[in-house]
């Protein structure tokens, strides 16, 4: 029998193995996952988690639940990657062979990686929101908080699910604005983008938003240190921002199983160098690379996951009968995005197209509104939450194409 | 399309004013540029327009947390050489695209 071994039972490693269990020869095949964790956490969930919307045990479930029953699963850490012998070390001194290897193994907050943000106030007044127990904490110090400076800041460019702190953004204000607090606090967003995002059109907009809703932005800012005694943001450029209450959206780092293996890319954060279009490693032609892992460029997010599973699975049955990989990832993303007061925005967009306005076409629900702020992207974020347990994960088609559709887009 | 003229040389710029053919590039293009925004080159700026001019030809994805990786220049110096964008700025000397950021 031969292995393919899918490390990370993340959303995109759950995928993967769902699709290939379907699609695989049995007789031939063993497929193998492995994860250190038991949980699966719904990660788009935590934003909702400091305002109350959604409470901790909204957000997980045994992982177990999502992987086939003729799936091997099993807990365990990965310490290294032996490419030359096609083997992985784990943690506990064990080895698993493969013959294709599946790298899922995402991405996680590293607070440690700037000086002085995981220090005296970290958990008190500076908290992250991309881990359970960083949303959990900063949920029970919003309850009781008194206004001030609140500072949302991104230490890097390159993080999971490039929106959410924009969301996270909006909701702060509506919570404050719901409390009747919003007088009593300062909002301001600081990122080392040069605007509240990137591509142009999806920018004027988000920018808007911001000033509307009375938030400072300050771009161009890229963090170098947090001050803990004089609660300031230190840039390279010395630059300061003073906070009282900071929501850090911290260095994002790949697993350590990719350091160990000493399979990162220049950037020195562990994303692994993948072709963009095949997801197939740069470096191994038995090694495919998925989801945060990869350092492709475009959105770390759940929806990409999605898109690149249905190319990875073409692209892995293609090379294991030996055939050229035929399946073009094009780097598609497709993002609701929280506005605050029950409504939300859309953007979808890919490695050529930016984000563009028009309508999204969703078969069996209907168009819904890119780059509009409206109710029903709000109720199609929060309707997502049932989708993602019930039909992404376990490899079910949705309604939206793989490759990104011009169908509905307003180009003038 | 646009050109800039520099003592006497024209080269192609797109609208933000980086180069659309990095092989235009001469040095002395680059302090001419550079003599615009108020820096004067020196051999250290050389070796950061050199390095991303290499990379961009390895097709790599610039950020500035590489050239902080690189060996050549740290981010701190990095933004002391070309204090506002270093990277932006940066790349314009150097005369390759403007980097393009993932989101």
């Amino acid at each position: 029998m031969k292995r393919i071994l899918i490390l990370g039972a993340g959303t995109a490693g759950t995928m993967m193995a769902n699709k290939l269990y379907k699609n695989l020869n049995k007789d031939l095949w063993r497929i193998t996952i492995i994860d250190k964790d038991e949980d699966h956490y719904y990660q788009p969930g935590f934003l909702f988690i400091p305002f109350g919307i959604y409470k901790p045990e909204d957000v997980v479930k045994p992982k177990r639940k999502f992987i086939p029953e003729g799936v091997d699963f099993r807990i365990n850490e990965a310490a290294k990657i032996m490419v030359e012998s096609n083997l992985v070390i784990m943690q506990d001194g064990s080895m698993l062979p493969y013959d294709v290897l599946i790298i899922a193994t995402g991405t996680t907050p590293a607070p440690e990686e700037t000086e002085g943000l995981k220090g005296d106030l970290w958990y008190k007044d500076i908290f992250d929101f991309y881990t359970y127990e960083g949303a959990t904490q900063l949920a029970k110090r919003l309850e009781t908080w008194q206004g001030g400076n609140l500072v949302i800041n991104l230490a890097e460019t390159i993080i999971k699910c490039p929106v959410a702190p924009l969301e996270f953004t909006f909701l702060a204000d509506a919570y404050f604005t719901e409390k009747g607090m919003r007088d009593k606090v300062n909002i301001t967003y600081v990122t080392p983008l040069s605007g509240a995002f990137t591509k142009p059109k999806a920018t004027a907009l988000l920018n808007n938003l911001m000033s509307d809703k009375n938030i400072k932005v300050v771009p161009d800012f890229y963090l170098q240190r947090v001050d803990n005694d004089r609660k300031v943001l230190i840039s390279y450029d010395e630059q300061e921002v003073p906070f009282d209450l900071l929501v850090s959206i911290p260095v994002n780092k790949g697993d350590q199983v990719v350091e160990a293996s000493h399979m990162g890319d220049e950037d020195g954060l562990n994303f692994i160098p993948t072709d963009k279009h095949t997801l197939q490693s740069k470096n191994n032609e038995n090694i495919f690379v998925i989801g945060d892992a990869t350092n492709l460029p475009t959105s770390k997010a759940g929806s990409v996951a999605h898109f690149e599973a249905e190319i990875l699975l073409e692209n892995i049955l293609s090379y294991i009968n030996g055939q050229p990989l035929k399946a073009k990832f094009d780097g598609h993303a497709n993002c609701f995005i929280e506005t605050g007061y029950g409504k939300g925005t859309l953007i979808d967009f890919n490695y050529e197209i930016e984000p563009l306005p028009g309508k999204f076409p969703f078969a069996g629900i209907g168009p819904m509104g890119l780059l509009k702020v409206n109710r029903a992207n709000h109720l199609g974020k929060l309707a997502f939450r049932w989708v993602y347990w019930h039909m992404l994960l376990t490899g079910k088609k949705l309604p939206v194409s793989t490759n990104m559709s011009m169908a509905g887009k307003i180009t003038e | 399309m646009e050109t800039l003229t520099l003592n006497r040389t024209a080269v192609a710029v797109n609208a933000e004013g980086y180069l659309t053919d990095m092989n235009q590039w001469t040095p002395e293009l680059a302090k001419e540029m550079a003599a615009e925004v108020n820096i004067e080159l020196t051999p250290k700026h050389f070796e950061v327009l050199n390095w991303l001019r290499e990379k961009q030809r390895e097709g790599v994805q610039l950020s500035i947390r590489k050239l902080g990786n690189s060996g050549i220049v740290d981010i701190k110096t990095f933004y002391q050489l070309f204090p506002g964008g270093p990277l932006k700025i940066s790349s314009k000397l150097a005369g390759i695209p403007k980097p393009a950021s993932c989101v």
